[in-house]
């Protein structure tokens, strides 16, 4: 097996569900918040259906926070990324496959359970299509942010804490047009979603690789 | 391809502080090569300067072979059995024989067990597991003998004597006496700035 997809394959085990970082946790998140909204503003179906979309898509956004206190934490400081770099394994490289796992283990259930979190705003087939399609488009943008915020903040102390409020305002973009995409009947919100978000996984592994090499020097 | 590592003129700088100067080395196949000094003069910086993962505030190093670096750092899954945990470098460094060194290092009864488990004298042995599956020519060992007791210590001296002979190089950054045919002995003090 190459290089990339030994690495890829030990990532997926450390952060899909049932691996050792707790995978199943944003999903739980996730639903919870679907469920607590409704009890929040009461049973107004107008009112769910026209503001649930976008609640499910601030609930994606703050799973999708989650993950990210052990995302690269943990590997940094048992020397795991000094190793691979002494192998020839660029930091750009197990960064890129970082960002693979991240997305498969957190996004693909999101967007499982982004049915049942819709059916509990009441939302129409139609707009769970937009919201499942928008959301399919700009989870890799949120892991990418993600992930590189991840990296910046894994020498820091309360890294945690401050990954939260980094991802937030970097994920603004990603979050109006794909929510937006719900109140418009035309699809270019989407692809702009999707176009945000391949720009972002570009240049992810790059900015998370620099933060890597930058950590060396602390 | 012989093992060649040659640093000139290093100097080593952490924070505001500049550790040691001047420090030049050279060695080749089945060189063995000690740097000593006190906690804090800059062993590891030093380690990590020639191993490549920390650029020197002056001079330059050269290599040519592989590196392999064992530090205070596992880099192994803690929460995996030792097992798999080896299982991942081994794969990557597409390791033929990984017997000979478990039966060395008495691993095998261990591979069952979670990492986090591992006391720190089986921790570094493990850790030179999977620097011996990597097959990389230049060795660099920080604090290699840290926890291991005297008849691991055998095992690691007799695992880094076959390491030389078969023509590869070993830097080891240790206070503590080691007990094979050092070709140079470094000490850092002397390079102080």
């Amino acid at each position: 097996m190459s290089a990339p997809l030994t690495i890829l394959r030990r990532d997926l085990g450390l952060l899909m569900p049932g691996g050792s970082g707790g995978g199943i946790l944003p999903l739980l998140f996730f639903l919870a918040v679907a469920m607590l909204y409704p009890f929040a503003v009461g049973p107004d179906a107008q009112l769910l259906a026209r503001t649930g979309g976008g609640v499910i898509w601030v609930a994606a956004l703050l799973a999708a926070i989650l993950p990210l206190d052990r995302l690269v934490r943990d590997d940094l400081e048992a020397g795991v990324f000094d190793q691979l770099a002494l192998r020839g394994i660029s930091e750009e490289l197990s960064m890129a496959t970082r960002l693979v796992a991240h997305w498969l283990a957190f996004a693909p259930l999101l967007l499982l359970a982004t049915f049942p979190a819709a059916a509990l705003m009441g939302l129409q087939g139609e707009t769970t299509r937009t919201l499942l399609l928008g959301l399919l488009a700009g989870t890799p943008g949120l892991a990418a942010v993600g992930l590189t915020v991840a990296a910046l903040s894994a020498t820091l102390r309360g890294g945690a804490a401050l990954a939260g409020i980094m991802v937030i305002p970097l994920s603004v973009p990603i979050l109006i047009f794909g929510a937006g995409a719900l109140a418009r009947p035309d699809p270019s919100a989407l692809l702009l979603t999707a176009a945000i978000s391949l720009g972002l996984c570009a240049v992810a592994p790059f900015a998370a690789g620099a933060a890597l090499r930058a950590a060396r020097e602390v | 391809m012989q093992a060649q590592l040659t640093a000139t003129d290093i100097a080593c700088r952490r924070g505001d502080r500049l550790l040691f100067k001047g420090l030049s080395l050279t060695c080749g196949p089945g060189d063995i090569v000690q740097i000593t000094g006190a906690n804090g003069v800059g062993k590891s910086s030093l380690i990590r300067i020639l191993s490549g993962l920390l650029r020197p505030f002056a001079g330059q190093v050269r290599s040519s072979g592989e590196i392999g670096l064992i530090d205070e750092r596992l880099a192994l899954d803690p929460n995996q059995p030792l097992g798999k945990a080896l299982a991942f470098w081994q794969r990557l460094d597409m390791t033929r024989d990984t017997k000979r060194t478990l039966d060395l290092l008495q691993l095998e009864p261990l591979l069952d067990v979670p990492v986090r488990y591992l006391s720190t004298g089986q921790k570094k042995r493990a850790a030179f597991a999977r620097l011996a599956g990597s097959d990389c020519p230049i060795w660099f060992l920080d604090e290699p003998l840290n926890g291991l007791d005297m008849e691991a210590q055998k095992s690691v001296e007799a695992l880094v004597a076959r390491h030389c002979e078969n023509g590869g190089i070993a830097v080891v950054a240790s206070h503590q006496d080691i007990g094979l045919r050092v070709k140079e002995a470094i000490a850092i003090e002397d390079y102080a700035a």
